[in-house]
């Protein structure tokens, strides 16, 4: 190991000398620098987060406004409004379909994974790249032309899929039951397709770089928190998403070549009895349920690791039970692999199996529940400082809380009969799994935009904007919560049609109202960071003091991240305030030997070990340098 | 004009936000605050903390008291007080853990907030505590399992025999309901049999069962008497949603399903109860099947089982209806069928 990384660093330097003959398409375009790669991720997650927005804009009017003359839309969406000024429910139900699938795998997937992933594997496990540029940059433009493909689809004659975005047949599979199982729904599955090889080549190249390119001292027992959640997140991924994809396929055997993997027994009004027998629909969800909800998890954990780094380097406190912190991710990655029918209680399966995943799945709250006390007594007795990226993090505790603490109703299937597919589960996944999440993505942004551009963003505009869209949020779909126990069904077009959801017709305006102020908040955002890009005040190396190797790179790095030898590392990445020390953060560059009057008594032990490889890295700079000249 | 206005209120909110973002960077670069590590607005911000905490306290706790009424569902089966029961208890356990720890997770930003005299105190594990906050929730978490498990078991186990038979079935965008009539068994169906003119659930009355089977515009069910829905759906995916009977069950083509429970209260009691006479029970459909998911309703009355076994003997089965649906029958089944037929006469 300690020869191969050797060889490399040394060919890596060797590149750096030609890296001024970038152009602009090698840098910008088809570039293989992670950094880059991640940025890109970043900005086409930002583009689809405003579309996904926007799409819920829409359906919320609808919702909040039912009566409301919807004519000023006509320029946008033609005759998607009829001559009355309403939106048609088909077309509801594809703004609800295009909005959760935009969510999911376009922003909380790809911007979320793909940014930080990218960004930050080679940056703080101290390696010049990923393990393949190359596969990394395909990762990106598989999911741009994914990108192209699904936004083709918002603009076809009959509309984008709409069955949701779980796309259960054959509501999915026919397209005489809903106009957007036609074309958007083939288009639907082919920029899937794309996309799960997209997650597939930057998942693997995650591992490959975590276990293989770890700088030297960089121990998995050392690695950041978010670098654990990156690698669990990918693993994950690399499990499951194979498995979407075989439904998807199946799917499109089903719709396409006649085979009933998923159709049985179907009339069709003004049809005719179909041919298809012998298939099961139920299948289908346990095979989408066993890529979705991992999924859940591919797209917290990196959340939650970001998480755990602004905290800690925030409350200058080490972060509280780090192992505890890694064995919870670690039984999280392989619980969430055990839970997926508590999605179908009632979907008709065995009930037997549900009392299996009903105790299953309770189980996994155990580990979301350590990690939660384990924030909260990283924040205490800590000196806490409110960047941006704090209160985001702050906020996002905040939602796991609330969101998880409603997953222990529905993970029971006795109460999850009366609240499956209704408002509940709406409030209860928007908050753990995409406001969480979300506030993940932006604590991130926030916190290593310095990093990405050599800028700050503007703090007091972050302030703002943290403010407004936590409270926002929680105006949005705490009330959720109230309508989700009275009953009220998801993915419906009006509530008139019940007695029983005929109410709350204030409360639901006033959700539309709060979403679309949250929505408008996010421009905040959105000047804070373009403007920033450029105009920023500069940043200085290490602005948050924190012991990350990321803050030893220069400004702005270039390819290969270090002028020089990569550094070593020394220490666990969380020695805030330790006692003893001048400075309240070493870096983990900081060797043990240099540091003696803030070892603990085991660090004490660990110096001499430490000399020899201080030792050996001198003998290696001197070989370079005689190879060298 | 809209489109006008919009553009208009676009344009002054970003310029404003531009003006406030100039003014404050030039304050700040004045003040010299950039430089320091935690600015005053540190202060500010512990303190929204503490006012979020309060002020959301507030308002949860307002609305939930003044709302009961209105987001509580009236019940209407034996099975939901049950699990209302323990939706109730879940919400109470985990409504404490939701006080508790966001009164921490909002105080402790404000009371340990930057101070440059302090250092935080390095505190980087305590397996205790670890172990304590795995084993209290496992504990808790393991009596609300084993309390779900038990009425998830009794919901869930085979119907009584004496079950009074619904059959449901889901198209788009509408229920079909199906009786068993006097023997209280369904015939079989075939959706190949199914025509929209006489035959909407494709029951195959070549199999006796079927012929005395009919439909009702309205699920009639008995009180205090265990009723079994079996569900169907013959194009896409549907759900049965009861929401009185807390009661819900996907219908799959292809698969048939089934949920039974015990009405308690009759349509009129519960209209006596609520004091509101047009009051109706009703089944929506809970699972996306196109456009017209929203609007696929269904009335259940609840009658009493005098008044349920009145009804029933006073419902005409298909074939009365529509004798041409026994015409190509085998000679004896036709017999059978006039029988049927003449006794409804
Ligand atoms: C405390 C741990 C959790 C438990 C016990 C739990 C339980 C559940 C259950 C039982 C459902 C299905 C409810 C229904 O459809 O009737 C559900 C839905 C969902 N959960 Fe969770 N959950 C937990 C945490 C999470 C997390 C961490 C995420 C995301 C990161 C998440 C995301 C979702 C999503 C997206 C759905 C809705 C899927 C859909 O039907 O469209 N959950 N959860
Ligand atoms: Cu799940
Ligand atoms: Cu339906």
């Amino acid at each position: 190991m300690a020869t191969a990384s050797v060889a490399s660093h040394s060919a890596h330097d060797h590149d750096h000398d030609h890296e001024h003959k970038e152009n602009f398409i090698t840098k910008y375009i088809f570039t293989i620098d992670h950094k880059m790669i991640g940025k890109q991720f970043l900005v086409t997650g930002i583009f689809w987060a405003l579309i996904g927005g926007f799409l819920s804009i829409l359906f919320r009017l609808q919702l909040g406004f039912p009566d409301m003359d919807l004519t000023f839309l006509k320029p946008l969406l033609g005759g998607w409004i009829d001559d009355g000024g309403k939106l048609d429910p088909n077309f509801y139900l594809a703004l609800v379909t295009m909005h959760g699938t935009i969510m999911v795998f376009f922003v909380l997937t790809a911007g979320l994974s793909g940014t930080f992933s990218n960004f930050l594997i080679p940056l703080q496990i101290g390696a010049r790249d990923m393990a393949s540029g190359f596969m990394n940059m395909l990762s990106y433009w598989f999911f741009f032309i994914s990108g192209v493909i699904m936004f083709i689809s918002l603009f076809l004659e009959n509309g984008p899929a709409g069955g949701g975005w779980v796309v259960y047949p054959p509501l999915s599979a026919l397209e005489q039951a809903i106009p957007g199982s036609g074309m958007g729904m083939t288009l639907w599955l082919i920029a899937m397709t794309f996309f799960i090889a997209s997650s597939l080549l930057g998942g693997i190249n995650y591992i490959s770089t975590v276990i293989n390119l770890r700088t030297k001292g960089m121990s998995f027992s050392r690695l950041p928190l978010t670098i654990w959640a990156f690698f669990l997140t990918a693993v994950i991924g690399l499990l499951s998403f194979p498995v979407l994809f075989a439904a998807a396929l199946l799917l499109v055997f089903d719709r396409s070549f006649g085979t009933s993997f998923y159709l049985s027994d179907i009339y069709i009004s003004g049809e005719g009895a179909l041919p298809n027998t012998g298939g099961s629909p139920v299948l289908y969800q346990h095979l989408f349920w066993f890529l979705g909800h991992p999924e859940v998890y591919i797209v917290l954990l990196p959340a939650l690791g970001i998480t755990s780094e602004v905290i800690a380097t925030n409350s200058r406190k080490p972060i509280f039970g780090y192992k505890a912190m890694i064995i919870s991710m670690l039984g999280i990655t392989i619980l969430s692999f055990v839970v997926w029918a508590h999605h179908m209680f009632v979907s008709g399966m065995n009930p037997f199996l549900g009392s299996i995943f009903m105790f299953l799945t309770l189980i996994i709250a155990i580990p979301s529940a350590v990690k939660v006390f384990n924030y909260l007594t990283t924040l205490w007795r800590g000196n806490l400082i409110f960047t941006p990226g704090m209160l985001f993090s702050i906020g996002l505790v905040s939602f796991f809380i609330s969101g998880g603490l409603t997953g222990i109703f529905l993970g029971n299937s006795a109460i999850d009969i009366q609240l499956h597919d209704t408002y509940f589960v709406v409030a209860h996944f928007h908050l753990v799994m995409g406001s969480a999440s979300f506030f993940g993505l932006m604590a991130g942004v926030y916190h290593w935009f310095p990093k990405m551009f050599g800028r700050m963003m503007d703090a007091r505009l972050g302030y703002v904007h943290f403010w407004l869209t936590f409270v926002g949020v929680y105006l949005v779909f705490f009330p959720m919560h109230y309508i989700g126990i009275a009953g009220f069904p998801r993915r419906y077009y009006s509530f008139t049609t019940y007695d029983f959801s005929s109410a709350y017709t204030d409360l639901n305006m006033f959700v539309s109202v709060a979403a679309i102020i949250t929505f408008a908040a996010q421009f905040i955002f959105l000047f804070n960071f373009f403007y920033s890009m450029y105009r920023g005040r500069k940043a200085s190396l290490n602005p948050w003091r924190s012991t990350t190797l990321e803050w030893t790179t220069p400004l702005h790095p270039g390819h290969g991240n270090w002028p020089g030898e990569i550094p070593a590392v020394y220490r666990w990445p969380y020695d805030y305030s330790k006692p003893g020390a001048n400075e309240d953060f070493i870096p983990q560059t900081v060797p043990l030997s240099a540091t003696p009057e803030s070892n603990l008594p085991h660090e004490q032990e660990l110096v001499k070990l430490e000399k020899e490889i201080i030792a050996e890295e001198g003998e290696v700079l001197v070989a370079n340098e005689s190879k060298e000249s | 004009m809209y489109g006008f206005l919009i553009a208009v209120g676009v344009l002054f909110l970003l310029s404003i936000i531009w003006m406030v973002y100039r003014i404050q960077t030039l304050v700040s670069v004045v003040k010299g605050s950039d430089k320091k590590i935690a600015s005053s607005s540190n202060k500010v911000n512990a303190i929204l903390f503490i006012v979020f905490l309060l002020a959301g306290g507030a308002l949860m706790f307002w609305y939930s008291i003044k709302e009961f009424d209105n987001y509580t569902l009236p019940l209407a089966s034996e099975h939901g007080a049950v699990t209302d029961n323990l939706f109730w208890i879940t919400m109470a356990v985990t409504g404490v853990v939701f006080i508790i720890t966001h009164i921490l997770l909002f105080w402790f930003p404000y009371k340990y907030q930057y101070d440059e005299k302090r250092t935080a105190t390095f505190y980087p594990d305590n397996n205790k505590l670890e172990v304590i906050w795995t084993i209290v929730p496992a504990f808790v978490l393991a009596l609300l399992v084993i309390g779900g498990w038990k009425a998830w078991s009794d919901i869930t186990a085979p119907a009584p025999e004496n079950s009074e038979v619904v059959e449901l079935m889901g198209y788009q965008f509408a229920w079909e309901v199906r009786y068993p009539g006097m023997d209280n068994v369904l015939g079989n169906y075939d959706y190949r049999l199914i025509n929209e003119v006489n035959n909407m659930s494709g029951v195959d009355f070549s199999d006796k069962n079927a012929l005395d089977d009919f439909s009702s515009p309205v699920v009639y069910i008995p009180k205090g008497e265990p009723v079994l829905f079996k569900i169907r759906a013959r194009d896409v995916l549907h759900s049965v949603f009861a929401p009185h009977m807390r009661l819900k069950m996907d219908a799959v083509p292809g698969m048939p399903t089934r949920f039974w429970f015990t009405p308690t209260l009759t349509t009129e009691e519960m209209r006596v109860e609520l004091g509101n006479d047009e009051f109706d029970y009703e089944i929506a459909c809970t699972e996306i099947c196109g456009r017209g998911h929203f609007s696929m309703k269904k009335i259940i009355k609840v009658v009493t089982p005098e008044e349920f076994k009145k009804w029933k003997a006073e419902q005409k089965p298909y074939i009365v209806n529509n004798p041409a649906l026994v015409e190509n029958l085998s000679v004896e089944l036709k017999e059978l069928a006039d029988i049927t037929i003449s006794e409804h006469k």
